[in-house]
């Protein structure tokens, strides 16, 4: 049986950042990867704080810092609401919260990431050891599976999953570069509509498909992120001889 | 030698070849410049890597490759990159063989508090309720007491907890402590300091284990 080559070609990639997030509106529940500011759709975000849409209901580990990444969504008061694991380096949030400004829920960092992950599968919930105990197990259902008592836990679902990969085909298949890549995979999977802009777009082939990380099928729409500022966080650089 | 460093050394001193071993962020992450020559120990950090190695020089320093504590770290031979729902498998499915963190209170019963102050600090937990739950072995590694003097081993928890019943050891400048049904059994005293100053700068009542020692200096690796 012969296979033969589609004469329309499938093309995902957009020319811009801005066209790539031009219909994302109010009220939208967006997932962002990144962790810290490591990996973080930096263009796309810079494009959605020049769109000024606003009520949004955030999903990302961090909430970047005073000045980047997702603080600039902060600052343009974007966010209405945020499940996040750790947010101890913004400050502004903090305020925010402690004035009941922000809807904040800080959630476990491997059961955030299992919540995508299942979102993404078709897994409406698992049980988890996880929080067992704690502030973050009250009102959910528990039950005692051989030994352990574990909490169950819900998928998580977003409209839109902004990500960013290191390398990038027409399709959509992406590869990643070192720990900047995080939670991009599983929230490319858990949205309706994947973003994701990478450093670098490639023809179909280049990547080792035996290396592809996200296979196209979970991005929609990619973009070639127009620059990349990339900050180091703490930088605890070795000061001579051996650390 | 600074009560920061005796504990990071004497945990150093507990690692076996072909450990897997999360550092949690702050006084953890020193352990690592002191594992036993020789000794292959691999680090994870949570983020998505396992095989941390040394932080870099400043023309080494790579923003796509940080630890968990947003620090700038390098890469050892043999090292390898997955994503968050992959690093807590390994976490959460019990193939850590040791998470060392840090802590603001623990109790009689394992039970550790390490991440909030509610009304004065909104930080979040990160990772460390999933490692404490999924971790073969919890150990705590913290100053005996708070900067004003307070205990920090209290007989319970009074802040909110991480987890309950999770801590296995519990490592200071002063002493090793080992959490059992029982309760805190203290196995361990450094040079200097006998049970009795332990228990009087501790809350919770402490066990004298009948085969307590002395540390010594080769239990600092020195």
């Amino acid at each position: 049986m012969l296979f033969r080559r589609a004469r329309i070609l499938m093309n995902k990639v957009v020319t811009s950042a801005d066209v790539a997030v031009a219909d994302i509106v109010s009220g939208s529940t967006i997932m962002l990867g990144g962790f810290g500011l490591c990996g973080i759709p930096e263009n796309l975000i810079a494009a959605l704080v020049r769109r000024r849409i606003t009520g949004l209901h955030t999903i990302s580990n961090n909430m970047g810092v005073d000045g980047f990444g997702m603080g600039l969504m902060l600052e343009a008061e974007m966010i209405a609401s945020h499940i996040g694991s750790y947010v101890g380096e913004n400050r502004r949030l903090e305020t925010l919260v402690l004035n009941g400004k922000l809807d904040l829920t800080l959630v476990p960092q491997g059961t955030l990431a299992e919540r995508i992950r299942a979102a993404g599968a078709g897994i409406p919930a698992f049980y988890t050891p996880t929080g067992l105990g704690t502030v973050v197990a009250e009102g959910k259902e528990t039950r005692k599976i051989g030994e352990r008592t574990y909490v169950l836990e819900q998928a998580l679902h977003a409209d839109v999953a902004l990500i960013k990969a290191w390398k990038g085909d027409r399709y959509g298949n992406l590869i990643y570069r070192k720990t900047a890549r995080n939670f991009n995979p599983a929230m490319a999977t858990a949205a309706k509509l994947t973003i994701a802009e990478v450093e670098e777009l490639v023809e179909p082939g280049e990547l080792d498909p035996d290396h592809i990380v996200t296979p196209g099928i979970f991005v929609n729409r990619i973009v070639v992120g127009e620059a990349y500022r990339k900050p180091i966080e703490s930088k605890f650089i070795q000061s001579g001889g051996a650390a | 030698m600074t009560g920061k460093e005796r504990i990071a050394r004497r945990i150093a001193r507990e690692f076996k070849d072909g450990f897997y071993v999360n550092l949690g962020i702050g006084l953890p992450t020193m352990i690592a410049a002191y594992v036993p020559a020789g000794m292959d120990v691999m680090f994870q950090s949570e983020n998505g890597m396992l095989g941390v190695g040394p932080p870099p020089t400043e023309e080494e320093a790579d923003p796509d490759l940080i630890n968990a504590g947003k620090q700038a770290v390098t890469e050892l031979p043999g090292c390898s990159f997955f994503g968050s729902e992959e690093s807590f498998a390994m976490i959460r499915g019990g193939h850590m063989d040791m998470s060392v963190l840090g802590a603001m209170q623990v109790d009689e019963h394992g039970n550790l508090a390490n991440w909030t102050i509610p009304g004065k600090m909104v930080k979040g937990m990160g990772g460390a309720m999933d490692l404490v739950a999924g971790a073969r072995r919890v150990v705590v590694a913290m100053e005996h007491q708070t900067k004003d003097g307070a205990s920090r081993i209290l007989k319970a928890c009074t802040l909110p907890l991480t987890g309950t019943s999770v801590v296995h050891d519990i490592v200071t400048e002063l002493c090793w402590i080992r959490v059992t049904p029982e309760g805190l059994l203290l196995i361990e005293v450094a040079e200097g300091v006998d049970a009795a100053e332990v228990q009087a700068r501790t809350e919770a009542r402490l066990i004298v284990s009948p085969a307590l020692r002395t540390m010594t200096a080769a239990d600092y690796g020195l």
